[in-house]
């Protein structure tokens, strides 16, 4: 069997795969942030809560609605994003004029009183979602087993980067969406409702945020801190991506999830660190991040 | 709001009296305060928290407290999962007159709150945490571990693994004293049973969601047997993610080391059928266990008791029947002479039957290895557990000798 240090190669193709997957749930997560921070300057700490929001929104469809994976695929994201809208309108509106810490707090605090709330509702080991049929079953692949719904995890969230990278970077609406934000007073005066623009932004981002958690749903246990375990590496991915560029952070994301399932590979015990030591060499490196614009 | 001398003088006046009527209580009749210290927020608030509460205020009814002129206070506070919280928490409840403090999910709060209890000279009795370190090296005569430990974890479901032929394991271990301390003890008994151990990893506590990485690579390891030395969400995750990798289908057999009936409820039969796996109490096991359950479920969060807060029900009868046995005022004054009270007397009670407590502080009562029905089998709301076998209490727990307790050498 060829060995790559000491390890058989199969085993890390496995690993690689591993990675693409895992990665893709921080490309999905922290493009949902980069947007909220790209274009209305909040770093959105509920982001995590939400994502949990999501995969729970999904359970209780099917467990008091009968609804199945597929429409919630379609009905979580719009109902958390609603929710998003809300919350937007209510709290998050009234401190865009404020110092960017507020927002922090702000959303903080947002994502504590949901994950309590979670907690005091379903009970910390959380609720169990199960794959739809069609997408069960395992894929033997020659050098690991891969199981069909994680394959479909990837493809569906390189599908879903790519339509948001080039709805913001590419359209019309997102060319605006880019302009307002830079100078939000000429375009209002074209006869664009700004603030509508902005709410617009921040549910899909949320809504983002929701539709990872509903493709999360089956694969980890659906409980109040699944969100709040992942955050902090995804803000690590967004801060080495550059704050605010949607492609660096799902480039950054899926090379993360790479890095570190190696990292699971070679020393298990720092695979929960290697992404912040990442995060510290590109820092010094490059302060802006990988693919960020300004110093 | 401004501060005035007035808002100063009020709310100085109202912490005199809040801590009044512990004063008064206390002259007048036999006054008692039970501080439950348990995770009410985090990973392990279902296995504790407050079900534990309830099942300290179910013993206290079915004692009888109020009828035998006892006026019992139960106050709860969380330690958050972090060892110098908890330990802040007892040596606070202590000072204010808490007489005993229980339940205490997490080995390392668990730990470090017997030193406090041992420091204060106040009844201490841990029902949930697993370090068997607890009635060893770090044992003293304020403490007693209820419930379950790390030994009677490894040598039941480990044993009985092994016995039934899965002889190479691999371990997945959560990287801290309670997870290296389960997998060392079940490597043990592996390798005193004629089996071995083919490799592991570590991984760290507590950030990890995915095992992917992990399992993969146990399953390339070729063992028979996937050890897991974790706990809580961990293990249900890791289950969950060993039936999508085909782990189990592929004929490898999982044995999770420390599962309760919460986390077999959050994974749900689909994925935990046929699971083996060990606890002392079980809530449909007999007459008695069901009639406790019917009494306490009402006062739960709709949880039903796992054994570590069965425990709490069981630990806080005992404690009351110590207590009534040296008196109030005598157990107002040292927790040392309630537990030296407690390991005296035999315990009776609905949860755990006829059982007793070591001299190092060990509860000494059977363990049974259940196995996860299949969804079929299951008939009524939280029925799960199928009995493979019972172990006596003597055979449960480590041997006096071999634990290196002070107190028994002396």
């Amino acid at each position: 069997m060829v060995m790559i240090f000491g390890k058989p190669l199969p085993l890390l193709f496995g690993q690689l795969l591993l990675g693409i997957i895992n990665g893709s749930f921080y490309a999905m997560l922290s493009m949902g942030l980069a947007i909220i921070f790209g274009l209305l300057n909040i770093i959105n700490f509920a982001h995590g809560a939400m994502f949990m929001v999501g995969a729970f929104v999904a359970w209780g469809l099917f467990t008091y609605l009968g609804i199945g994976f597929w429409a919630a695929l379609v009905c979580a994201p719009i109902i958390v994003g609603v929710f998003g809208l809300l919350l937007e309108r209510a709290f998050i509106r009234r401190i865009y004029k404020l110092d960017i810490l507020y927002g922090l707090l702000l959303t903080f605090g947002m994502a504590q009183v949901l994950q309590g709330l979670a907690t005091n509702y379903f009970g910390s080991s959380g609720v169990s979602y199960n794959a739809p049929n069609a997408l069960s079953g395992v894929l033997k692949l020659g050098f690991m087993y891969l199981p069909v719904y994680r394959g479909f995890v990837v493809v569906a969230a390189i599908i879903i980067c790519f339509v948001t990278w080039f709805a913001v970077e590419k359209t019309r609406l997102g060319a605006l969406l880019r302009a307002a934000t830079e100078n939000p007073s000429l375009v209002q005066s074209f006869g664009v409702n700004v603030p509508r623009l902005i709410a617009l932004t921040f549910g899909a981002g949320v809504a983002l945020a929701a539709l990872a958690g509903v493709l999360a749903a089956p694969l980890y246990s659906v409980n109040p801190d699944m969100g709040a375990q992942l955050i902090d590496t995804v803000f690590a991915v967004v801060v080495i991506g550059g704050m605010g560029s949607i492609g660096g952070a799902i480039l950054t994301g899926f090379g993360l999830g790479i890095i570190e399932g190696f990292t699971d590979v070679f020393y298990p015990q720092g695979s929960a660190v290697v992404v912040f030591v990442v995060m510290a060499i590109v820092l010094l490196a490059r302060p802006a991040g990988l693919f960020g614009k300004v110093a | 709001m401004d501060v005035t001398r007035r808002t100063i003088l009020g709310s100085a006046a109202a912490a005199t009296a809040a801590s009044l009527p512990i004063l008064k209580a206390r002259a007048a009749g036999k006054f008692l305060t039970i501080g439950v210290c348990s995770d009410f927020s985090g990973t392990y608030s279902d296995v504790g928290g407050e079900t534990s509460v309830a099942c300290v205020r179910q013993a206290l009814e079915d004692y009888g407290a109020t009828a035998k002129g006892y006026n019992v206070k139960v106050i709860k506070g969380d330690h958050q999962n972090k060892p110098d919280v908890g330990a802040g928490l007892a040596r606070q409840w202590f000072d204010s007159g808490v007489d005993l403090l229980i339940d205490v999910p997490n080995s390392a709060v668990g730990l470090a709150i017997a030193g406090v209890a041992a420091a204060k000279n106040k009844a201490y009795i841990n029902s949930n945490a697993a370090t068997s370190a607890l009635t060893g090296p770090k044992c003293n005569a304020n403490t007693i571990h209820w419930t379950y430990d790390t030994y009677m974890l490894s040598h039941s479901t480990g044993g009985a693994m092994v016995a039934a032929g899965g002889k190479s394991w691999y371990f997945i271990t959560a990287n801290y004293a309670f997870g290296q301390l389960l997998r060392d003890q079940t490597s043990a008994v592996i390798k005193a049973a004629g089996g071995t151990v083919v490799g592991g990893v570590a991984y760290p506590f507590p950030q990890t969601t995915d095992f992917s990485s992990f399992l993969v690579q146990a399953q390339s390891s070729g063992a028979q047997v996937l050890g897991l030395a974790n706990a809580g969400k961990d293990t249900v995750n890791s289950i969950k993610q060993a039936h999508q990798f085909g782990i189990t289908q592929s004929g490898m057999k999982i044995a999770g080391l420390l599962i309760y009936l919460n986390d077999v409820h959050g994974m749900g039969l689909d994925i935990a059928q046929g699971l083996v796996l060990t606890e002392s109490f079980y809530w449909n096991m007999n007459d008695k266990t069901r009639a406790f359950t019917k009494r306490v479920l009402p006062k739960t969060p709709n949880n039903y008791p796992s054994m570590a807060q069965a425990g709490c029900y069981s630990g806080t009868l005992h404690f009351m029947k110590a207590v009534d046995a040296i008196g109030i005022d005598a157990a107002n004054k040292s927790g040392i002479a309630i537990v030296e009270q407690m390991k005296k007397m035999p315990t009776d009670d609905d949860a755990f039957g006829h059982c007793s407590v070591r001299e190092d502080g060990r509860f000494m009562c059977p363990s049974y290895l259940f196995r996860v029905k299949k969804p079929g089998e299951s008939n009524i709301p939280w029925d799960y557990y199928d009995l493979l076998h019972t172990t006596p209490a003597d055979q449960t727990f480590a041997p006096l000798a071999t634990e290196g307790c002070p107190l028994v050498k002396a």
